[in-house]
This record gives C-alpha cells, sequence and structure tokens, in this order.
C-alpha cells in the first residue's frame, strides 16, 4: 500500500489466505459445520493487527469477495463484512497489540460478531429466513481459536520475515 | 475514505447480483480465479475415490460387474417395453394435435466435495460453461430431479437444489394431473406444497411430477411424494409436505439436461412447429 515501506513476505501473507479460504470449504462432518470458525476473518484480523500499513480495508474486501465467489453467496457480502472488521481492527490495533493474547480473543470475538451480524443482515434483506442458534456458534470458537491463529501466524511472520 | 467506497462499491454489487443478474461475467471472472482453490480442496476426495477404483479386489469387481450386467439386462427389457410405450404415446398426442418430445439428452456431472454457504442449499458441479451449463438448466440424479443451475462459472457451476427456502417447482400430482408448487423447506427431507385449496384430490403417497410449466424443468421426471396431508377446518389451503424422490443430500453423481424445451433462448431454440405453451411461432 505505502510505496516507500521494504516490503517482503507478501507471499506468506497470500498463501496464508489461499489456505484459510481452502479451510472455508473444506467439507467437514454435518454436526461440525456450525462450529466451522471464519478462517479467513481470523486471518485477516492478525494481518491487520501486526501490519496495519500492508494489510487492511483494501485486502479485507478482496479476501471477502473471493469467499462469495467460493460459498456462493451474493457477491459483495462477505467482502463488506470483512472490509467493515478490517477498518475496526485498524482502529484498535494499537491499543490491541499490548494486551495479552487472551485479551485480544475477547475483542475478535466482537469483532466475528459484527461481521456475522453483517452477512445475517443481507441475508435478511434478500428474504432469506433467520438462521438456527447454531449459526452463531462459529464466533466463539473463532475467538477460542484466535491464540492458536496468532502464535502460528506470528511464526510464520517470524519465519518468512514478512515486514 | 476507503471504506466508505468500497461498502458502497459492495452494496451496489450485491444489489445487481440479487436484482438484475447484470454482474454475471464479474461473478465469472471471479469465479474462475477461485477455481484452483476448489479444486484443491476437491482433489484428495476424487484422488482417494480413484485410488480406491484402482486397489479394488478382482473378486469384488467381477461380482459388481455381474451384477451391473444383470441390472443393464432387467432395464433393457423394461426399455423395450417403454420404447413401444413411447412411440405409442406420441402417436397418440399427434392425434390429439399437441406435438411433445419425450426424450431427453444428458451429460454426467460429478458434485465437487466442498462445502458452500451453510444456510443455503446449493452445490458445486464440475461442469460450466465451458462444458455448456448454462444458468436455469435442470438438473437430476437417477431418481429424480434435483435442482437447477444457478450460477454458472467457466469450469464449474453452482446448482440450486429443490429444498433451497428461495427455490420452487411447478408440479403436478401424476395420479389425476392435479397442480401445485413445490417449494423449499431448508429441510433437504422435505418440500411443501403451496396454495393446494383443502378439497383438493391429493392424499399420502402420491407422485408429484414435473409439470414442465414455466420451461425451467422438462415435463414428467419426478420431484417428490406426499407424506403428509394436514387439513384444518377452516383454513382454506391444505398444508401438504413431500419427500424429495432424489437424493437431494447424497448423490454424488448427477446429470444435466441437455436437450428439451428447456434450452436457452436462442436461435438454436427448437423449432417447434405447434408448440402449445411458451416459445411459439418461432419456425
Amino acid at each position: 500500500m505505502t510505496g516507500h515501506q521494504p516490503r517482503s513476505g507478501g507471499f506468506a501473507i497470500l498463501v496464508s489466505f489461499l489456505i484459510g479460504l481452502m479451510l472455508i470449504i473444506l467439507p467437514l462432518p454435518g454436526w461440525a459445520q456450525d462450529f466451522r470458525p471464519e478462517w479467513v476473518a481470523l486471518i485477516l484480523l492478525y494481518w491487520s493487527l501486526a501490519l496495519p500499513e500492508r494489510v487492511g480495508v483494501g485486502v479485507g474486501w478482496l479476501a471477502g469477495l473471493f469467499q462469495d465467489a467460493l460459498l456462493g453467496t451474493l457477491l459483495g457480502q462477505h467482502a463488506l463484512a470483512f472490509a467493515l472488521i478490517a477498518f475496526l481492527a485498524l482502529r484498535l490495533h494499537q491499543h490491541l497489540r499490548l494486551v495479552p493474547v487472551w485479551q485480544q480473543a475477547i475483542v475478535v470475538l466482537g469483532l466475528l460478531t459484527v461481521a456475522q451480524l453483517v452477512v445475517f443482515w443481507v441475508n435478511g434483506i434478500i428474504g432469506r429466513p433467520a438462521p438456527d442458534w447454531q449459526a452463531w456458534a462459529a464466533i466463539p470458537v473463532g475467538a477460542a481459536i484466535w491464540p492458536l491463529i496468532f502464535f502460528i501466524l506470528r511464526g510464520v511472520r517470524r519465519r518468512f520475515r514478512v515486514q | 475514505m476507503r471504506l466508505v467506497l468500497l461498502a458502497t462499491v459492495s452494496i451496489l454489487l450485491m444489489t445487481l447480483d440479487h436484482r438484475e443478474h447484470l454482474v454475471a461475467p464479474a461473478r465469472e471472472a471471479v469465479s474462475s480465479v477461485v477455481y484452483p482453490v476448489r479444486f484443491v480442496v476437491d482433489a484428495p476426495f476424487s484422488i482417494a475415490e480413484r485410488v480406491g477404483e484402482r486397489i479394488a479386489l478382482r473378486h469384488q469387481l467381477i461380482e459388481e460387474n455381474r451384477a451391473l450386467r444383470d441390472r443393464q439386462l432387467e432395464y433393457q427389457s423394461r426399455l423395450q417395453r417403454m420404447e413401444a410405450l413411447e412411440q405409442e404415446n406420441q402417436r397418440l398426442r399427434e392425434l390429439l394435435g399437441s406435438s411433445e418430445r419425450l426424450e431427453t439428452d444428458v451429460a454426467i456431472t460429478q458434485l465437487m466435495r466442498i462445502e458452500l454457504d451453510p444456510h443455503t442449499h446449493i452445490v458445486e458441479i464440475d461442469r460450466g460453461s465451458n462444458a455448456g451449463a448454462f444458468v436455469g438448466q435442470p438438473v437430476l440424479d437417477a431418481r429424480g430431479i434435483m435442482g437447477q443451475v444457478d450460477k454458472v462459472g467457466p469450469r464449474s457451476a453452482t446448482v440450486r437444489l429443490i429444498s433451497d427456502p428461495s427455490h420452487a417447482i411447478p408440479v403436478e400430482v401424476n395420479r389425476n394431473s392435479l397442480r401445485a408448487v413445490a417449494l423449499g423447506s431448508g429441510d433437504p427431507q422435505r418440500l411443501e406444497l403451496a396454495n393446494v385449496p383443502s378439497n383438493a384430490d391429493i392424499e399420502e403417497g402420491d407422485l408429484l411430477t414435473a409439470s414442465g410449466l414455466g420451461g425451467t424443468f422438462p415435463r414428467g421426471y419426478p420431484v417428490a411424494t406426499v407424506t403428509e396431508v394436514e387439513v384444518e377446518a377452516g383454513e382454506p389451503f391444505a398444508r401438504i409436505s413431500a419427500e424429495p424422490a432424489a437424493a437431494l443430500d447424497r448423490s454424488r453423481k448427477l446429470m444435466l439436461v441437455i436437450s428439451e424445451q428447456a434450452q436457452p433462448p436462442g436461435p438454436e431454440a427448437e423449432a417447434g412447429t405447434d408448440a402449445d405453451d411458451e416459445d411459439g411461432g418461432q419456425s
């Protein structure tokens, strides 16, 4: 985004998003489907907290667009949700970088809820029936695995010197 | 600000995608970009299947072969009668002055083992516009109608199942040609019949076939079997549930209907000499 800074490791970011997109459409047994965390959103949140000058609203929007294409949802539905949470994460990143991981997880819970609300809200507007309560289960699961995402991606970031 | 800009773009995109279907080229482009992701996720499953076929034991194969040959013989004999009946039917129709082609050509396609939006009933198949799939194309499995093609990418397509809450299919009762519309319920085992009067002649076990109205689905294919008819005194309409004939959540091999009146509008549209319902007077 900012041309003058040295950028490296864009490849690692891209690959992490690709893996996230694969995890989104990976078939799961029926009972586990409602617990599938929003992998792409989590990965997006990590990168936008770690490298706010490189990954932000634009990347979030693109990632959401690809997720829409993969899932067959309306084009722009997840794009809107992810752009919004990337924006919020950028707003909060100064504070979030200083707090321990479990406190970050609480904020992540809030952000995932926002994203899910946007998606369901759009579904509601186009006349899809309201989701049942299980549909919300993915949010706490996502927040619960945030520490895992955080440490894995931090490892990746250091290993590949993503700046 | 970028967020505002992108949010506007998203809302615009969603509106266009939902209302106008104007963004089909855009969707096709994005779909071809993400196709590799789909392919990679699907690959282990299809490879495992193929390897399974390879290492199947010899006697298993022989046995399976024998069973299939027996079944084919059985079908063949039924088909002979069927052909005679079809010709007779055609003759009768000619006498009645209505023309209708009964045979349909199908292309076999496979479900991709990937999961889509959990809140809708859609599946992905491995045939796209490159292989001739088009929006609205009917999709069958061995037992009945599965759904219709909803979105097309170059190498894959999305199929909306008849059980999707936003899907409706015109049907008729096989026994007495009573017409109705079967709506998806969001449950793969259940369809609902809309606006059937309480006094209509419909009972449990009735077979519902596609009525061909609307021109999307070919007439005569089984859609569902009525499982429950609930009539409440004072209610103008009966509450009727039906179980889809197709194995919506299990079938892996599907068929795309190529011929029949369900062709995309265009110069190659079937030259119906005295077509009874739509696209009349083309030739």
